[in-house]
This record gives C-alpha cells, sequence and structure tokens, in this order.
C-alpha cells in the first residue's frame, strides 16, 4: 500500500489525483477502483473527478461519502435518477433494490431504462450504469420487493434509505423498518406534474401522517401517469437531502413536506408536527 | 356559515383554485368532498387553517379548508 500510496501522490496534481492515474493504479497495484479511491481520500489526496465538488465538500467529506452505504428501494423513475446523482457524487456503497425488469412504458422518463435494456432486471441495468459512471462506487443489486419480511436485512449496515417506490403500501412498510432499525428515510412521491419529499428520522412518523387519510390504492399517478421531468426534479431533491443527511449539514426536509406542482409553478410545505410523548411523572 | 375552500393539483381540473362557500352550520369536511363529487379515497391531505384535519370534522364558520389529492407513484 506505501507504494500504491508513493505512486498516487507522485502523479497527484495540486492534491489532485488525476483519473488516468487512478486507473493506472488499478492496474500496477492490481487494487480495486475502491481501493485506490480510499487509498487517495485517507491520505488527503482529492479524485479530480470530484474537482467541482470540491469548494462545497471537502476531501474528509468526500472521504465520508465514500465510506457510505446507501439502499435506494426502487429503481425505477425515481431511484434511476436517485442512483445516477449519489453515484456522481461519491457515495461509496449503494444497494439498488427492486423486483422490476424494464418496460417499454418506462422509456419516457426512468434513466436507466433504453431500448436495448428492455427485459433487463432495473438493478442490474442499475449496477451497470454505475460501473460506466464510477466504477469506485460498489453496488449490490437484489432483485427483490422490499417489505417487513426482507427490510432489515437489506437495511443492514446502511446509513440512509431512499423512498423511491412507487406504491404507498411499500412506502408504509419501509417507514416502518427505518423506524425499527433507527436509520433515517429519504421520501419522495409523484404522479403526473406533482411530486413531493420529507425526510424522516427514527422516533418520528412524517410518512405516516402523509398518508393518515390512504385507505388502498394507488395516487393520482394511476390515472396521470409520470413525465420526463418529475421524477428527475424529486429525486434530486431526495439526494440532496441524502448527502446533507451523510455530511451532517444544512436544513433538512424533517417534520415538513415540500410539494412541487410543476403545471401551476407552486410550491408549498406542509407541516407535520411530531406527536407528543408524554412523559410519564415518576 | 362562510367557509374557504382551497383546491390543489389534479382537484382543481374542472372546479377552482379558491372558493368561498355557504354552508349549513355543523358541516363536515366529508360533505364539502363529496359536494365536489370527490371520493374520500382520493384525499391526500386535509388541512383546516393550516392544520392536518380529518374528513369527519365539523367545520367552523371562517374555516379555511385545504384539499390536495393523494401522491404515491415513483
Amino acid at each position: 500500500m506505501n507504494e500504491a500510496l508513493s505512486f498516487l501522490e507522485e502523479w497527484s496534481r495540486e492534491g489532485m489525483l488525476p483519473w488516468t492515474a487512478h486507473c493506472a493504479a488499478v492496474k500496477h497495484f492490481g487494487l480495486s477502483h475502491a481501493a485506490v479511491e480510499r487509498l487517495a481520500l485517507k491520505n488527503g489526496l482529492f479524485p479530480a473527478r470530484y474537482q467541482r465538488n470540491r469548494m462545497m465538500i471537502d476531501v474528509h467529506e468526500q472521504l465520508r461519502l465514500f465510506s457510505s452505504r446507501v439502499a435506494v428501494i426502487g429503481c425505477g423513475g425515481l431511484g434511476g435518477y436517485v442512483i445516477e446523482e449519489l453515484a456522481r457524487l461519491g457515495v461509496g456503497h449503494l444497494v439498488a433494490v427492486d423486483p422490476d425488469v424494464f418496460e417499454e412504458h418506462n422509456l419516457n422518463r426512468q434513466i436507466l431504462a433504453t431500448p436495448n435494456n428492455l427485459g433487463l432486471a432495473k438493478v442490474e441495468a442499475a449496477r451497470q450504469r454505475v460501473e460506466q459512471i464510477n466504477p469506485a462506487v460498489t453496488v449490490t443489486a437484489v432483485q427483490d420487493a422490499f417489505g417487513l419480511a426482507n427490510g432489515r436485512e437489506l437495511l443492514a449496515g446502511v446509513e440512509v434509505a431512499v423512498d423511491a417506490l412507487d406504491s404507498i403500501s411499500y412506502r408504509l412498510e419501509l417507514a416502518e423498518v427505518t423506524g425499527a432499525v433507527g436509520i433515517p428515510m429519504v421520501h419522495g412521491a409523484i404522479g403526473g406534474w406533482y411530486g413531493h419529499v420529507a425526510t424522516q428520522f427514527p422516533g418520528e412518523e412524517t410518512v405516516q401522517g402523509i398518508y393518515r387519510h390512504w385507505v388502498a390504492g394507488k395516487g393520482i399517478e394511476q390515472q396521470l401517469g409520470n413525465p420526463a421531468f418529475t421524477p428527475a426534479i424529486i429525486a434530486s431533491i431526495e439526494a440532496a437531502e441524502v448527502c446533507k443527511i451523510l455530511l451532517g449539514k444544512g436544513e433538512l426536509l424533517r417534520n415538513r413536506k415540500l410539494s412541487i406542482d410543476l403545471l401551476e409553478m407552486e410550491v408549498h410545505e406542509i407541516p407535520y408536527d411530531q406527536p407528543v410523548k408524554l412523559v410519564r411523572a415518576a | 356559515m362562510r367557509v374557504t375552500v382551497k383546491l390543489f393539483a389534479t382537484f382543481r381540473n374542472g372546479r377552482f383554485k379558491v372558493e368561498e362557500r355557504e354552508l349549513p352550520e355543523g358541516t363536515q369536511c366529508r360533505q364539502v368532498v363529496a359536494d365536489l363529487s370527490l371520493t374520500d379515497d382520493e384525499i391526500g391531505i386535509i388541512m383546516i387553517n393550516g392544520r392536518h384535519g380529518m374528513l369527519d370534522q365539523e367545520l367552523q364558520p371562517g374555516d379555511v379548508l385545504s384539499l390536495f389529492p393523494l401522491v404515491g407513484g415513483g
């Protein structure tokens, strides 16, 4: 490793490690892309691919992102963009969960869907895409539906779970499991021109509050479908929330929901006060 | 009594954004929803004067009732 580190230091310019040197180290020392990135970041070398992060995210924070594990539950409209953005951001480990394969009706909006991968598992497309855009990121692809039965296992070691599901009942299960295992959940949902985002920490019940009137079935997305831009904007806000949670900075969308209407260009913030916990007198 | 009803997203289609309504005393939210030809299971959020409300809640004179549809896609 000392030899590899000397190599990386030798090829770095002004504290930045170029991709060509990164690849040369992979080849020369038989290391994985992840191992080279970890070695660089731990020794204060900023991979040049992240240089435009640098004024917002310093080398310690970039290492923090690299050392993080985030689960993206659902790899369709929202999940595809969330995975793309977290991989480019440099989150080191992504757990991608989705039972489905790509179908033609996904092509209008799902960034991972292409005519060539119709019939391919969405999680496999996610793995291939991340391999192309940032090989230092590890993807654990799970072609299965998330639920109460497998939720704890899927979230083992995960620091944040991103809700990119298309079902309200599964979302409520995700909220239950994230609460039980004690990790934050970033919730997003879309339908037509409309979407919303909220972040929930363990002990909070914002997601349960958002769906307090729900009995069964789907929302307006069932009639409206979803266009190209609604998942992109809601997923991007979810990715920003994940970044802030991992780095412990900024103001999160906790105890409130940001609703966006892209047709009328209106933004509404809906408060979700947490239930007051009664303290039993001694 | 007079109540202000605000509609959001798809609930506005063929209806209105905001409207003052004259309602009998003791009217519940559920009745307003039915008058608008909406069904209970379409309702995502009910806000009364900026606080979360329930379908069986009785409206008071001067209340502002806001209704948002259910959104659950991904």
